[in-house]
């Protein structure tokens, strides 16, 4: 059984928090959403020396030589404090598809590498703070220049889009899938880190709010629906854990977006919950709730919408000529 | 998904899976719930005990086979893959059982344990009184002391007696200290069904069949060898299987699983083409399986010291809403043959009777309100009262 984290994966959850509180927990995520990464590029640093972008990376590319678990374990925490950069790219997609030297680079931390993926993530994640932008289809690797900045519903998350310039290389196109899994496996644990804090948020708020002389916890209609939250999060957990443990067996890609639809499901019903609990004050741009809820509803529609992941289910699921086909990571025109 | 499974354990789901084979009925028994189907599901038990697959995580003295925890979830998806009949003996094997093995006496272990695996003992719960439902604490039942014949006298009613039409013994609470307060001074009883003075009056279920009944005591008599655990000490006694009803024992994943293989079976036999009803045949497939994941983690849980607690009650809610979700999908597929009832042509004839069954997923077993109000307050520490209950 391997359903129990181990000592060593607790220890790195722990980390993550120690460094990112260290470092003002949110402050990183408001300074960046102001136009100025400093805050971020360092904790960025600092999360790259702990390991974090070279968690999958074989030890003697420079890496951790650890495992998906590891992978969600970690990225479930930069969800939880709503961390701010192009984590997801670097550090779950990137590293199987780019060259040593750049791989190299993102492991150390000394590059902050962003990408597309046309069909799936249209846009390329804050291009401006990274040094590397790259174009990724489903059988090659182009680096690219950005176009100027798009704001997002997420004020953390500013989108670009990519023009391919320079060299393309050609990849297997089975790794480029196992990366794109490995990627939506990141962001489905960001979801689930995410989806935690806004429940904890709300729970901690319900129990000191008063009105009509009592703790609005105290009330079973607050109650019901903060009950619901955790029933859907201690659900998705599973459905993550278990995608990173069969990562790139047979049946991954069933998992993998099991996985994904299932944490922005609970996510996204722990954002409308927190809001609701909290009432206007989780509205102010003041109150840091809304860097959550605007993450959630961001996420959810990149690495495959709830539509692309229900759609790979059933082709894979139910028998062939009743289900559309999944839309396809768009391939190379010739 | 690699679990790791040993060699062991994979020849123990491959020797489950080959008596299941061999030995489940081909046809559909009837409903357990009618007199024709109990027999025959008590004979099925029988079935199950000679190949001593009954209780498979209990000691090989009591009819098991003293298999751990993985062993029995693997039994659990095997028997439910199979498609053998539900289970009469679950009130002994799920919530009686767990209860002997931690508080009765060697002398009622051997007298009890081994009967219920085979079918000669049947077991009919008796918890739930007209005014005592998800308060059961507010039991007025009554227990007199009858020191000349060294037992108990029991009086008053209890209702939604699950099996207890046709059962031959029955358990439940009674108020033996009428002075204590709600939980305190209640005593657990065993009691045999055809005892002078008991009543069993059946109920007419809204699927047609009588799956529970009321029962009448006046002055049954219950000698002190059929008390289970200390007298007054009846409510922490009955909620160790309030923990098993509600948590692990009573849900295997296997059922869900096996549900979600039929449903996307429906799917791919009727070629149906409406994208609402396709992504609730994939969403109940992705719940199943994270149910199915869910206890594995349970399981490595549980190996590894810890306990449930109140996350039974998450587990609860999610099974039944689940159940439910399974089933309404498969009338969806169905459409208008989904009204009809017993008719073997449609989708094997148990969709409808295995739907009207999961509806009252979310009453028995605790409420779901109930229960989110226990995971509000035991897992998210919210404050108690505030709806009117009376905080103890």
């Amino acid at each position: 059984m391997k359903f129990v984290l181990t000592e060593e994966q607790q220890a790195l959850a722990e980390a993550v928090d120690e460094i990112i509180e260290s470092a003002g927990g949110t402050k990183a995520a408001r300074t960046w959403a102001a136009g100025d990464p400093a805050s971020g590029q360092a904790l960025w640093a600092q999360l790259a020396d702990l390991g974090l972008l070279g968690l999958c990376v074989p030890e003697a590319d420079g890496g951790m030589g650890g495992t998906a678990v590891d992978l969600v374990v970690a990225f479930e925490r930069l969800g939880y404090h709503a961390v701010p950069g192009p984590y997801i790219e670097s550090g779950a997609l990137l590293p199987d598809l780019v060259g040593a030297d750049v791989r190299r680079g993102i492991v150390d931390g000394s590059i902050i590498a962003t990408a597309a993926v046309p069909g799936l993530v249209p846009y390329a994640l804050d291009a401006a703070a990274s040094s590397h932008h790259f174009l990724v289809d489903a059988e090659s690797i182009s680096s690219a220049t950005s176009g100027p900045g798009i704001a997002s519903i997420d004020r953390t998350r500013t989108l670009h889009e990519l023009t391919a310039a320079g060299e393309s290389a050609a990849l297997d196109p089975a790794v480029v899938a196992l990366a794109l899994d490995r990627a939506t496996l990141a962001c489905s644990a960001v979801l689930l880190g995410a989806g935690e804090r806004l429940l904890a948020e709300a729970v901690s708020y319900a129990k000191i709010r008063e009105q009509f002389g009592r703790a609005i916890g105290e009330y079973q209609g607050l109650k019901h629906q903060l009950a619901d939250v955790r029933i859907a999060l201690t659900f998705a957990r599973p459905l993550v854990t278990g995608a990173a443990l069969n990562l790139g067996d047979p049946d991954s890609a069933r998992s993998i977006s099991a996985a994904k639809i299932a944490a922005g499901e609970a996510a996204n019903l722990a954002a409308r919950v927190a809001l609701q609990v909290h009432g206007a004050i989780g509205y102010t741009e003041e109150h840091d709730l809304g860097l959550w809820i605007t993450r959630v509803r961001a996420l959810m529609g990149v690495w495959g919408t709830p539509r692309h992941h229900y759609d790979r289910i059933a082709s894979l699921l139910l028998s062939p000529g009743t289900s559309p086909a999944p839309s396809p990571v768009v391939s190379p025109t010739r | 998904m690699n679990l790791d499974l040993t060699d062991e354990q994979h020849a123990f789901a491959a020797e489950a899976r080959a008596w299941l084979a061999e030995h489940v009925p081909p046809a559909p028994l009837p409903s357990m719930d009618t007199a024709e189907g109990f027999i025959a599901h008590r004979k099925w038990e029988a079935t199950l005990a000679e190949g001593r697959w009954s209780a498979v995580a209990w000691p090989e003295e009591f009819g098991g086979r003293s298999a751990g925890l993985v062993e029995w979830v693997l039994f659990e998806e095997e028997y439910y893959r199979s498609g053998a009949p539900t289970r009469v003996a679950q009130n002994g094997i799920s919530l009686l059982a767990p209860i002997l093995f931690e508080h009765g006496t060697d002398e009622q272990r051997a007298r009890y344990l081994k009967p219920m695996t085979d079918g000669s003992l049947i077991w009919a719960q008796a918890w739930s009184e007209p005014g005592a439902g998800s308060d059961l604490a507010a039991i007025r039942s009554t227990a007199r002391r009858d020191d000349e014949r060294g037992g108990w006298l029991l009086s008053g009613q209890k209702t939604w007696s699950s099996r207890a039409v046709w059962a031959d013994r029955g358990f439940g609470l009674f108020r033996s200290d009428p002075a204590a307060d709600r939980h305190r001074g209640l005593t657990y009883f065993l009691f045999p069904m055809d005892a002078p003075g008991l009543t069993v009056r059946p109920i007419a279920q809204l699927d047609g069949s009588t799956g529970f009944a009321e029962l009448f005591f006046e002055d049954v008599f219950v000698p002190d060898a059929d008390v289970l655990g200390a007298p007054g000490d009846g409510w922490r006694v009955a909620m160790s299987t309030a923990g098993n009803e509600r948590g692990l024992s009573l849900r295997a994943p296997g059922r869900f699983c096996a549900a979600a293989d039929r449903l996307i079976d429906l799917w791919n036999d009727q070629q149906h083409e409406d994208p609402f009803a396709r992504d609730a045949v994939v969403d109940a497939w992705i719940k199943a399986e994270a149910y199915r994941l869910y206890t594995w983690g349970t399981v490595s849980t549980l190996q590894n010291g810890g306990d449930i607690g109140a996350e039974g009650s998450v587990n609860k809610v999610f099974w039944s809403e689940l159940d439910i979700a399974l089933h309404e999908t498969a009338l969806t597929l169905l459409g208008p043959a989904a009204e009809l009832r017993g008719t073997p042509g449609v989708a094997d004839g148990r969709w409808v009777d295995d739907y009207l069954f999961s509806i009252a997923g979310p009453i028995y077993a605790g409420t779901n309100e109930i229960q989110r109000n226990i995971i509000a307050e035991r897992l998210l520490g919210l404050p108690r009262g505030g709806d009117g209950r009376r905080v103890s």
